[in-house]
């Protein structure tokens, strides 16, 4: 029939440039190993646990690089992740309906501006203060590994607060869909038992765990990736330091400075290597995180009856 | 449905208990005294100057159409409706002769006091055990071990889910049947100690077996406890109430003995409701 | 004290520290629209859109050629990415059960959270270093990657939305499903998806790290696809980073003009958005 093979022709054509998204994903992985197979070939798994960054002599250690990310993505989330559950509760939970609207076009004007903005106010205005705080603090403080250091302002501190503000919204954001999900009878019966609205509302967090957890590993994958910001005010200095004051360097950060200067094939490949670890780290964090929202979701949708080992 | 009077004169012989008590002193007792009780959605009107009594260890039925205010009543003798932004109450409600509505009520001591069972069973994600012991835990009723494990056993074998559960105790809530989840959340609210239990059309979501269980499950507490059941099966307040109200778009239309409601009620209305000729 | 009035006590600090959480957060927000206003305002005139860069030392000038490399640069992605997004939204809107709508909804998500910086490597490797020439053509290729799932997701989610009545009645009078799509169905869903275009549009036009070694930079006004141009993103991240008071000047009102951008799509998408949710409602 007539019909039948335009219906066929419309789901091949559709179908073709669905297929070409998936291949650009595939496509992405594919070029990034075959980009950086001379390092991979020559260093191994050395590259990871050696920190001698030196491309003039041609050796190559990128551990600063990966303590660098994984250091300020850390403290970001630390940071960020206590303000933005109050967020998602105070605007799912607590705020007035009038109230709503506002506060989620705010928090997502957070999320809107572009991160090159980030980074300007990182250098010109976060950083300044942050040098005055580290001025500010006692010597008795600062004989501590955690804030050695002379007070220069840029630095794993700066990094990790400018990365804080980037990642609340997107992780308040998922919060407050996430417990949208929740249903309203775990709260009611919560109430019904004599519970203060705290613990209704703990309540309806510990129902929505396993979303919050994505919610939360979300924020944790925008940190690893985010460049201009954090290249703008960590330092950019090849270190491996517990110092929140010390200037370091992260993954992306290596990339976009240094990437234009490659001269030769092994510093190239060297700095796609990096690429290809950030790109298979953000992978597994944003799957992670996406599978734990979704089955999260399925729960609060779900039949109520499970087998009783899946019930965990 | 058209049966439901003759339906009803099938019941067991129970006391025939009115306000104006023929059943002796002790059954008498007002528990629970609404007078005049209206309630807003913001401007609207969802409930308009309901007076009723609920008497301790007797049941108490709210029949009517849905949307009628039968949930919506419920909800205010455990200012359970406190928690929707906008919604107001006038007139009393009086449990124990304390007014729940003055300003010195503890909200959350009232609803401790005043269980309340809801038509979804709504077990935490949390073990068996747990979800019982929530309420003892959050207002630390009791505190020790000891003292936890056996109200909790308490509480499931007044729920008469004690014996399909007492070997696996810490497993999952969600992995009970729905009947038993129910029951589960009835233990749930026993475990608190409350004197009136609130019931808000607790076996909707179920089986027929699963119902009668329930139904007799609530026949039998009500030597401990007030309850006040919302139902849409009018068989089901038939066959477990003492007393039934029935309400028509947000009034009251008529309150009275079960039998009276079902044989020989004063309203044309609820002649019309409980034989089936609408809603 | 008693445990109900700890525990009445607890919860209001709760509900304290939930609100004081929202001030946290848009304490830095004021802040940076205060300083991105404030500052870019003194800089900005008219001689920024229509004057070139000068030279260090010599105050004024502007970024045309950088607004213009913008432009370009945006336009090209959305090129790519609202045919290779419409249409994938389609076929996951059309056949969502389909094994390889999952892969793609995989794979949407998967890039949709690939850091822009690697998808900057990835345009390296496929549109410049084959030519060893930084270009316009590369610049536009990584930023339509990183448009592609965004528009999708977005596509796919308004035709969701489109009334099933819609559709059968567009089948019932003999149309293919092609036809149905083409015309009933995308047709009710367009504003909403030019409104998903134009907000993809605001955020890759803020984007800096895919362009750093794509379409590179170029202090000389440009429109070749195949040479550098220069872009507003990577134009205020070399003056910011420069020693010079001229240039963080120009930075701050490069940073407006970007703001600017974004938030006048934002409130765009806010208007045309409720248009769409009127038509659900219908």
């Amino acid at each position: 029939m007539r019909a039948r093979s335009q219906d066929l022709g419309f789901r091949l054509t559709t179908g073709a440039f669905a297929a070409a998204l998936a291949a650009i994903v595939i496509g992405v992985g594919v070029a990034l190993v075959s980009q950086s197979w001379l390092t991979i070939q020559k260093f191994g798994l050395g590259f990871w646990s050696t920190s001698t960054w030196d491309p003039v002599a041609g050796d190559f250690g990128a551990l600063p690089f990966i303590w660098g990310t994984l250091y300020s993505s850390i403290l970001a989330l630390l940071i960020a992740t206590p303000i933005a559950l109050g967020i998602a509760v105070f605007i799912s939970e607590l705020c007035p309906a009038r109230l709503r609207t506002p506060l989620v076009f705010l928090t997502e004007l957070l999320a809107a501006i572009p991160s090159i903005v980030y980074g300007l106010w990182g250098i010109f205005v976060l950083v300044p203060a942050v040098r005055s705080l580290q001025t500010h603090v006692p010597d008795a403080l600062r004989a501590l590994p955690i804030f050695a250091g002379p007070p220069l302002g840029v630095g794993m501190l700066s990094a990790a607060l400018i990365l804080a503000i980037m990642v609340v919204p997107f992780t308040s954001s998922v919060a407050r869909e996430v417990l949208k999900s929740v249903p309203v009878t775990q709260r009611e019966g919560a109430y019904a038992l004599g519970a203060t609205r705290f613990e209704a509302i703990r309540a309806a967090m510990y129902f929505a765990r396993t979303g919050i957890v994505g919610a939360v590993m979300l924020g944790f994958g925008r940190a690893l990736g985010e460049t201009m910001a954090v290249t703008m005010v960590i330092g950019n200095n090849p270190q491996v330091s517990a110092s929140l004051f010390a200037p370091q360097y992260t993954m992306a950060a290596v990339i976009a400075n240094e990437f234009t200067e490659a001269a030769d094939a092994l510093y190239l490949n060297a700095l796609v290597e990096i690429g290809l670890v950030l790109f298979a780290i953000t992978l597994v964090v944003n799957g992670l995180s996406r599978l734990l929202i979704w089955s999260m979701a399925r729960g609060a949708r779900g039949p109520r009856r499970k087998p009783a080992g899946a019930a965990a | 449905m058209t049966d439901v009077p003759t339906h009803a004169t099938h019941l067991p012989p129970r006391p025939t208990v009115v306000r104006a008590d023929r059943d002796g002193v002790a059954d008498a007792t007002v528990k629970v005294d609404v007078q005049n009780l209206s309630f807003y959605y913001g401007a609207k009107r969802a409930l308009e100057g309901i007076s009723l009594q609920a008497q301790t260890n007797r049941v108490t039925a709210f029949i009517g159409p849905s949307g009628c205010g039968k949930s919506t009543f419920l909800r205010t003798l455990n200012r359970m409706n406190d928690i929707i932004p906008g919604t107001r109450v006038e007139g009393s409600a009086r449990i124990d002769g304390q007014d729940i509505y003055a300003p010195n009520v503890d909200v959350v001591e009232l609803r401790r006091r005043v269980g309340m069972v809801f038509q979804k069973s709504n077990p935490f994600p949390k073990s068996i055990f747990e979800n019982v012991a929530y309420g003892l835990r959050i207002n630390r009723l009791v505190t020790s071990k000891a003292e936890i494990a056996e109200r909790v056993e308490e509480s499931l074998r007044s729920a008469a889910l004690w014996d399909e559960v007492k070997d696996r105790v810490h497993d999952s809530a969600l992995a009970l049947s729905g009947g038993q989840q129910q029951r589960l959340c009835i233990a749930r609210a026993l475990a608190v100690r409350p004197d009136v239990l609130l019931m808000d059309e607790p076996a909707s979501a179920l089986d027929p077996i699963a119902t009668q269980r329930i139904e007799e499950l609530i026949y039998r507490l009500k030597s401990q406890y007030t309850i006040i059941i919302v139902t849409h099966n009018m068989q089901q307040a038939a066959r477990v109430s003492d007393h039934t109200a029935f309400f028509w778009m947000g009034k009251l239309v008529e309150f009275d003995r079960t039998e009276r409601i079902f044989t020989a009620p004063r309203e044309k209305l609820t002649e019309d409701y409980v034989t089936g000729r609408f809603g | 004290m008693s445990h109900t009035a700890y525990r009445t006590l607890l919860s209001r600090l709760f509900v304290g520290a939930c609100g004081l959480a929202v001030l946290v957060a848009l304490i830095p927000l004021a802040f940076i629209l205060f300083f991105v206003v404030s500052q870019g305002f003194q800089a900005l005139n008219l001689d920024f859109f229509t004057h070139m860069p000068k030279p260090v030392g010599q105050p004024g000038g502007g970024m045309a050629n950088a607004i213009v490399g913008t432009l370009i640069l945006s336009g090209l992605a959305a090129l790519l990415a609202v045919p290779v997004g419409v249409m994938s939204g389609v076929y996951l809107s059309e056949y969502p059960q389909t094994r390889l709508a999952s892969a793609v909804r995989f794979a949407s998500d998967t890039l949709n959270g690939v850091p822009s910086i690697v998808i900057g490597v990835f345009a390296y490797g496929l549109a410049v270093l084959p030519f060893k020439q930084f270009s316009t053509l590369a610049g536009g290729l990584a930023l339509g990657i990183m448009m592609i799932p965004i528009v999708t997701k977005t596509t796919e989610e308004l035709l969701v939305l489109v009334p099933g009545s819609m559709r059968e009645g567009a089948l019932a009078l003999g149309a293919t499903r092609g036809r149905a799509v083409f015309s009933v169905i995308i047709p009710a869903a367009l504003p909403g998806i030019i409104t998903g275009i134009v907000l993809a549009l605001a955020r890759i036009a803020g984007e800096t790290a895919p362009l750093l070694f794509t379409a590179f930079n170029n202090r000389f006004f440009s429109t070749s696809l195949t040479q550098p141009i220069s872009s507003i993103t990577v134009q205020v991240y070399t003056y910011a980073i420069s020693p010079y008071e001229d240039w963080h000047r120009q930075a701050w009102a490069g940073a407006l003009v970007l703001i600017t951008i974004v938030l006048v799509c934002s409130m765009l998408a806010r208007l045309a958005t409720s248009r769409v949710s009127r038509l659900r409602t219908r």
